[in-house]
C-alpha cells in the first residue's frame, strides 16, 4: 500500500515534468518524483518496531538480526540526497540566468533551438 | 590491479588541486591549471596502455564483496578506458588555446576532470550504487560544460539536457531500488548471479525497462534523442568532442551493454538492431537539411550510434566485434570533426555553412584533418571507418538479415551525402573576400587534430589477428559470455 503511495508521488513528479509549462515548476516536479524514490528506497529498510542497527555487548546476535532495521538504504539514501541537492541547484542556477537572458519562465516563449 | 582506484582519484584530486591552487593564486594564473590538466590526462592515458590484456578486480579498505565496494577490470571496460583517456587528451590539449575566449578556464578544467572521473569510475565500478553515483559526477559535471558559455541558446540546451538527463537518473535510482528490493545487494556479480538463479518475472522486467530506457537517454537513441542535436552544438568545441566521443558512449551504451548482457544475460531478440536501424535513418535524415555545422555533426552522431547498437543487437561474434570497433573508431573521427568546426568556429566566428567555403586555402590542416575525417566516418577505404562498416554489413548478413544490411548500406550513402555537403559549403569553392586574412588555427589545436587524423589511419589495423586478439577480442568475450565477468568477482 505505502509503495504505490510512493508510485502514486513519483508520477506526480513525471507530470510535472512532462506537463508544466513554467522552468520552476519543472524543479519542483523534478524533487518530488527525487524525494518519491529516495522515500521508496528508506522504506525498503523499514520494520515496525525496529532499532537502530548499532549492535552492543548485551544483545544477541540473532535478535539483533530480527529487530534492527536495514541500514544500507539510509546510507544511499544520504548519498543520493546529496546528489539530488546537487543537481537541483545546478537546475535553479540555469533557470534564474535563462530569466536573465529570455525575460521569462515560460518554455513555450523560450525556444530559440529547433529542428 | 592496485593501480585501479587512481583512475577515479587522480581526476578527482587534480580537479580539487585547479580548483585551490587558484584560489591561492587569486585566478590570475591559467597557466597552472592547462598544465595541470594536459599532465593528468596525459598520465591516465599512458597508465590505460598498461590496461590491456589484463583483468582483476580491487577490493576498497579489504572488505570483500557483496559487502564492500569493489573495482572491475575486464577486457570491456580496459577497451573503453584507453578510447575515453586518449580523447580527454586531445581534447585538454585542444583546450589549451581554444578555451582563451571564455573567463574562468580554471573551473573549466575543474569540471573537465570530474567529467573524467565519472566516466572512469562508471566503467571500473563493480557495483550498482556506485554506478549510479559515478554517472552522476559525471552527467552534473557534464551539464554544467553544456552551459559554460552561459549565453541563451547554451543556457536552453543546458537545461533540456538536464532535465532529460535527470529524469534518466531517477529511473536508473528507481531501478536499482527495486533491485535491491528483490535481492538484498547491490553487488552486479552476485546480482547477476541471483538473476540467474531466479525466474524472469514481471517485476524484473520492469526493472529492465527502466534501465534500457534510461541508458537509452543518455546514449541519445532514438526516440530519447532531443537532448543530443540541442546540447552538442551548444558546449564548447572540446566538449562537443567529449560528449559525442566518449561520454554518451560510456555513460549510455558501456552501462547498457553492461546491464543488459552481463548482469540481466538478456539479449533482447532483435530490438537493439531495430533500435539501431531508426536512429541510423533518422539521425541520418535529420543531418542531410542541417545547416549549422556542429547541429549536423551532433545528428551525424545520433545516426553512427545507431551503427554501433545495430551491430552488438545482432547478437553474434563478428557483429559485436564490429559494433566494438565501429565504437572505437567513431570517438576518433567525429572527435576529430567537432575540434574542426571549434578550429572553423575559432578563426571565423560562426558555425554556419552558408557563411564559410574554400577555407581550404586558409586553413589547410582543419580542411586536411576534417576531409580525412568525413571519408573515415562515410567508409572509405583505407579509412576505419569502411572496415568497421564493413564488417556491420556482412555480420548482418552473416546472421541472416540482409535487410538490415540493405538499410546499413542505405544508411552509409547517406552519410557520404552530409559529410559531402559539409566539405562542399566549408572547406572547398570560392573563398569569401573577407576571409583572405584569416590564419591556421594555433599550434595546440593543430597538434591535437593531427593525432587524431593519424588515428584514423592507425585504428585500421586493429583488424591485424594479433592486435585484434589483443584489444578486441577479450572486450567482445566479455559480452558473449556473462559468466567470465561473474568468475572474476566470486571467487
Amino acid at each position: 500500500m505505502i509503495y504505490i503511495l510512493c508510485l502514486i508521488l513519483f508520477f506526480i513528479g513525471l507530470y510535472g515534468i512532462f506537463c508544466k509549462k513554467n522552468l520552476i515548476k519543472i524543479v519542483l516536479g523534478f524533487i518530488i518524483m527525487e524525494n518519491a524514490v529516495n522515500l521508496f528506497l528508506i522504506l525498503l529498510g523499514y520494520k515496525n518496531n525496529g532499532i537502530a542497527p548499532i549492535m552492543t555487548k548485551s544483545m544477541r546476535l540473532d535478535e539483533f538480526l530480527a529487530r534492527s532495521v536495514d541500514p544500507l538504504p539510509q546510507a544511499l539514501v544520504l548519498t543520493s540526497i546529496v546528489i539530488g541537492l546537487a543537481v537541483t541547484a545546478l537546475m535553479v542556477a540555469v533557470a534564474i540566468r535563462i530569466y536573465e537572458r529570455f525575460g521569462t519562465f515560460d518554455i513555450t516563449e523560450i525556444k530559440r533551438l529547433k529542428g | 590491479m592496485n593501480t585501479l582506484p587512481y583512475f577515479v582519484l587522480i581526476p578527482l584530486a587534480g580537479a580539487f588541486l585547479i580548483v585551490f591552487l587558484n584560489v591561492l593564486t587569486k585566478n590570475k594564473v591559467r597557466v597552472i591549471s592547462e598544465i595541470l590538466a594536459n599532465m593528468i590526462t596525459l598520465a591516465l592515458f599512458i597508465m590505460t596502455i598498461f590496461m590491456f590484456n589484463k583483468s582483476g578486480m580491487y577490493v576498497i579498505g579489504k572488505w570483500v564483496p557483496p559487502l564492500g565496494i569493489n573495482l572491475v577490470l575486464d577486457g570491456l571496460s580496459a577497451l573503453m578506458m584507453s578510447i575515453v583517456n586518449l580523447i580527454a587528451f586531445t581534447a585538454t590539449l585542444f583546450s589549451i588555446n581554444y578555451m582563451r575566449r571564455y573567463t574562468a578556464n580554471n573551473y573549466y578544467y575543474a569540471l573537465f576532470l570530474l567529467m573524467l572521473a565519472g566516466m572512469n569510475g562508471v566503467l571500473l565500478s563493480g557495483d550498482f550504487f556506485n554506478l549510479f553515483v559515478f554517472i552522476e559526477i559525471a552527467s552534473i559535471a557534464s551539464y554544467a560544460l553544456v552551459g559554460f558559455g552561459t549565453e541563451a541558446d547554451e543556457l536552453e540546451a543546458s537545461f533540456k539536457y538536464m532535465v532529460m538527463g535527470g529524469i534518466a537518473s531517477t529511473f536508473i535510482l528507481l531501478a536499482i531500488a527495486l533491485l535491491y528490493s528483490q535481492f538484498g545487494v547491490l553487488n552486479m556479480a552476485y546480482i547477476s548471479k541471483a538473476i540467474a538463479n531466479s525466474e524472469f518475472n514481471i517485476l524484473l522486467r520492469f526493472t529492465l525497462f527502466l534501465f534500457i530506457a534510461a541508458f537509452s537517454v543518455k546514449a541519445a537513441i532514438i526516440p530519447f534523442h532531443a537532448w543530443l542535436p540541442d546540447a552538442h552544438p551548444a558546449a564548447p568545441a572540446p566538449i562537443s568532442a567529449m560528449l559525442s566521443g566518449v561520454v554518451i558512449k560510456t555513460l549510455g551504451l558501456y552501462a547498457m551493454i553492461r546491464v543488459m548482457y552481463n548482469i540481466f544475460g538478456f539479449n533482447g531478440g532483435n530490438m537493439l538492431a531495430y533500435m539501431g536501424l531508426i536512429s541510423i535513418m533518422v539521425g541520418g535524415l535529420l543531418a542531410l537539411g542541417q545547416m549549422d555545422m556542429k547541429r549536423l555533426l551532433a545528428y551525424s552522431s545520433i545516426s553512427q550510434i545507431g551503427y554501433i547498437i545495430l551491430g552488438i543487437g545482432l547478437g553474434t561474434k563478428l557483429g559485436i566485434l564490429a559494433a566494438l570497433f565501429h565504437l572505437v573508431n567513431h570517438s576518433v573521427f567525429k572527435s576529430l570533426l567537432f575540434m574542426n568546426s571549434g578550429s572553423v568556429y575559432h578563426r571565423l566566428g560562426t558555425r554556419n555553412l552558408d557563411e564559410m567555403g574554400g577555407l581550404n586555402k586558409v586553413m589547410p590542416i582543419t580542411g586536411g584533418t576534417s576531409l580525412i575525417a568525413s571519408l573515415s566516418i562515410s567508409g572509405m577505404p583505407p579509412f576505419n571507418g569502411f572496415f568497421s562498416k564493413l564488417l556491420i554489413i556482412i555480420a548482418c548478413i552473416q546472421s541472416g538479415h540482409p535487410i538490415f544490411a540493405f538499410w546499413a548500406i542505405a544508411g552509409s550513402i547517406f552519410t557520404l551525402a552530409y559529410y559531402m555537403k559539409m566539405q562542399r559549403y566549408a572547406f572547398f569553392g570560392a573563398l569569401k573576400e573577407s576571409y583572405k586574412s584569416i590564419k591556421e588555427s594555433p599550434f595546440f589545436m593543430s597538434v591535437s587534430m593531427i593525432i587524431l587524423a593519424i588515428l584514423c589511419l592507425v585504428t585500421s589495423f586493429l583488424l591485424i589477428p594479433q592486435l585484434r586478439d589483443a584489444v578486441l577480442t577479450p572486450a567482445v568475450e566479455v559480452i558473449l559470455n556473462a559468466d567470465t565477468y561473474k568468475a572474476l568477482v566470486i571467487k
